[in-house]
């Protein structure tokens, strides 16, 4: 089975800085792969190409059927991605003037013609599955968290894309709802979507992902099974990132 | 009757005017201590502002003051055994610089009228004049009085008899009566169609008769009127002073040889002085209404009128904000999402509105652009003050689309909306929240601004105000209704512009 995302040999330079280098990894469909590294080392960058909001100078993105070559335009690779990638921001981005059901519905509605009472039904679903359900009315602003994150992934869901990508979701949760999220995105998974996720939490990592990369300084350094990359780190940005991951706080034992 | 130049238009904000004499009251208190300590000078005031033959500067000397009634106060302040000194006055506030004593004489083409013989000291008329009736060549066997006019224009200088004569025909003739803020443009209008007829008195009538061809102006006359000298109402020594010297000049020729230097001189004036000299009455004066009537009267009277002026402002103002509101947001919307040539032409656009006044922008959409089209008044203050406005709207919405964040628009076009779309779902109505606040400062000021368009004729609630005040010699009552009413405007506005924005702040039941 092909996978949904191949990124391959994917380069991307700001001025002198080399942000990402030969960039290349897959997500299959059913799979939760796990970006991580250090503050920097291009985590986010990796999502925002995959989503096409920033152009690359070297490489290929296949999405599906979709294939994207270096040199497009932004407006272009925005163009591509449509239909086929749902993004969650970190800071979610949710439409601040709009309720939390308008804007699962603004898609649907303008983009693919859907009419509002079959987008309103939809989108009611998504996050009644999500367990938002009681919030659809609220404006982004009177939202928590955590309730403003499924409304996030709501909104991304909302045109069925076969790659969901996250951008430190759990950035925004207490480690109590952790566990509760990370069921979430598996569930997510075993519908068939190939989800790539980034994060600074490697027990978050190692309990929920199926796959993790490891990156330094726009360079993958390692791939491959969680529990055993994060429990046997081979390269030294590895456990760079263990050490520094450590949390800082105490944990509460659950 | 005295005159303002189409340029001097700016004194058509007379409500500032007003209040810049309360302002000059610092200034000249020592004026009047000046003038206790050293009475060798004889203070006069006039406005020489476009001011022939009245006032004028002299061409080949512009900072001296020429014409009949400079001749005149010389006469007056040589006879007083002082040297004249000439105080620039605007026209439409000489009674109150008078009945504040800014100085000794008030000269300048000033009519006798009633109301005026109420709140200053007059002098003897001077001059006799007829307000006469002038059409295009065309109309010369057509239109030879008011009868005639029924259904047409006819414009002369607001707050004048001719003025009041016209509103009085309005009633009895249905003429349309058209109020200008000086007497030249009636007559350029005159002879381009705007109007029909103008009415004024025949000094002024001559003069333009010789800058506008294709003109023929009646001189049987409508009415007759005088020009007098105003006082301080205390200085009635003075006045009696004043008038024994006009007096003296009219037995001894002194005063014909100086009307007929200006070229004034008419078979009127022989009489007039006869009458004067004998101490008879003058004649009628040219003012419909001849019986003073009180205050409350008087703005009992012209409430009316202040109402539909109101209401000229209100729906000029509304019209104008909603044509810059669209104009202001297709600029703003050029500068942020257009190419290098169209950001160059709206900013240079912007610049050229913001950085010149918007006088000057209503004189030429009306007037300099007459040659190519002929906009009707009420259109081209419309335009002028809407695409004036649309500069400044456009830098408001400019400023709040660039506020609102990148991340709402990579969210945007991450779900496929194009660029229309992102602009007309989510970064237009959230940048409208933010101009909000703004836009209704700008709304308050452009009902205020709205005064500056009675330069072209158009009757609003300032210039109806000024007319009022004039008649009435105070700008007291005037100025605290008019200021009333334009409050009664704003201050709704600004509640609804709070509760919208409260109504976007509040949370939603959820």
């Amino acid at each position: 089975m092909t996978p949904v995302l191949e990124v391959r040999g994917v380069r991307l330079r700001r001025g002198a800085r080399d942000v990402l280098r030969d960039v290349t990894l897959s997500v299959g469909a059913g799979d939760v792969v796990a970006i991580m590294g250090l503050s920097g080392s291009g985590k986010t960058t990796v999502l925002r190409v995959v989503a096409g909001l920033e152009p690359f100078e070297a490489g290929e993105i296949r999405i599906g059927d979709a294939t994207c070559g270096s040199g497009q335009g932004r407006r272009d690779a925005g163009h591509r991605a449509v239909g086929q990638v749902g993004m969650v921001f970190q800071f979610h981005h949710l439409f601040e003037h709009l309720s939390a059901i308008d804007n699962v519905c603004l898609a649907p509605v303008h983009v693919q013609g859907v009419s509002r009472a079959v987008a309103t039904a939809t989108a009611s679903r998504l996050l009644e599955d999500l367990g938002v359900g009681h919030r659809a009315a609220a404006l982004p602003r009177e939202l928590s968290g955590g309730e403003a994150q499924r409304v996030a992934i709501a909104r991304a869901l909302a045109l069925d894309p076969p790659l969901l990508l996250l951008d430190e979701p759990t950035a925004s949760l207490d480690p109590a709802r952790r566990g509760e999220f990370g069921s979430t995105l598996r569930n997510l998974a075993a519908t068939g979507r190939a989800l790539l996720v980034t994060s600074h939490d490697d027990d978050f990592v190692r309990d929920w992902a199926t796959a993790v990369v490891i990156l330094a300084d726009g360079e993958v350094v390692e791939q491959g099974d969680p529990r055993d990359i994060l429990t046997n780190p081979r390269h030294e940005a590895t456990r760079a990132l263990l050490r520094s991951a450590t949390p800082t706080l105490p944990r509460w034992p659950s | 009757m005295k005159v303002t130049t189409a340029m001097n238009a700016t004194r058509s904000a007379s409500l500032l005017a007003g209040l810049t004499m309360v302002a000059l009251a610092a200034i000249a208190v020592p004026h009047v201590s000046l003038r206790a300590s050293q009475p060798s000078f004889f203070l006069w005031g006039g406005d020489a502002e476009g001011g022939a033959p009245f006032v004028e500067a002299d061409p080949h000397q512009p900072d001296r003051v020429v014409g009949l009634d400079v001749e005149i106060a010389e006469l007056v302040a040589h006879a007083l055994g002082r040297s004249p000194r000439f105080v620039q006055i605007t026209f439409t506030s000489l009674d109150q610089s008078a009945a504040r004593g800014d100085f000794d004489l008030g000269l300048s083409g000033i009519e006798d009228t009633p109301a005026r013989r109420a709140a200053v000291a007059a002098t003897v008329p001077y001059y006799e004049f007829r307000e006469v009736l002038t059409v295009r060549d065309a109309d010369r066997d057509r239109f030879r009085s008011f009868a005639d006019l029924n259904g047409h224009r006819v414009a002369t200088l607001g707050g004048t008899i001719a003025y009041e004569l016209l509103l009085a025909a309005e009633r009895d003739h249905g003429i349309v009566a058209v109020s200008y803020d000086d007497d030249v443009h009636p007559y350029g209008d005159l002879a381009n169609g705007r109007v029909d007829a103008v009415l004024l008195d025949n000094v002024l009538a001559d003069r333009s008769m010789r800058k506008v061809r294709g003109l023929y102006t009646n001189h049987e006359g409508v009415a007759v009127g005088h020009y007098i000298g105003v006082l301080r109402p205390t200085e009635t020594v003075l006045r009696d002073q004043v008038n024994q010297i006009l007096r003296e000049a009219m037995r001894d020729g002194r005063l014909e040889a100086i009307l007929r230097r200006w070229n004034v001189w008419n078979d009127d004036q022989p009489p007039l002085f006869a009458r004067v000299l004998a101490d008879a009455p003058v004649g009628a004066t040219a003012i419909p209404e001849t019986t003073p009537i009180s205050t409350l009267d008087m703005t009992r009277r012209y409430l009316p009128s202040l109402a539909t002026a109101s209401l000229v402002t209100l729906v000029l103002s509304c019209l104008s904000m909603a044509l810059a509101v669209v104009s202001g947001a297709g600029i703003a919307i050029g500068r942020v999402y257009g190419g290098a040539v169209t950001r160059l032409l709206l900013t240079a656009y912007v610049e050229v509105m913001r950085g010149t006044p918007i006088l000057l922008q209503l004189f030429v959409i009306y007037y300099g652009l007459a040659a190519v089209v002929r906009l009707p008044a009420f259109v081209a203050a419309l335009i002028g003050l809407g695409l004036n406005y649309a500069a400044y709207e456009s830098e408001i919405y400019r400023g709040a689309l660039e506020a609102v964040s990148r991340g709402q628009l990579e969210a945007a076009r991450v779900l496929g909306l194009s660029d229309r779309q992102t602009l007309r779902l989510v970064r237009a109505p959230q940048a409208f929240r933010l101009a909000l606040a703004p836009m209704t400062n700008d709304f308050v000021a452009m009902l205020k601004d709205s005064s500056l368009v009675s330069v072209l004729t158009v009757m609003e609630l300032t210039k109806q105000t000024q007319i009022f005040a004039t008649n009435l010699g105070s700008w007291v009552i005037p100025g605290v209704l008019c200021a009333a009413l334009y409050l009664m405007m704003s201050l709704p506005l600004a509640h609804l512009a709070r509760r919208l924005e409260a109504a976007w702040q509040a949370p939603t039941a959820s």
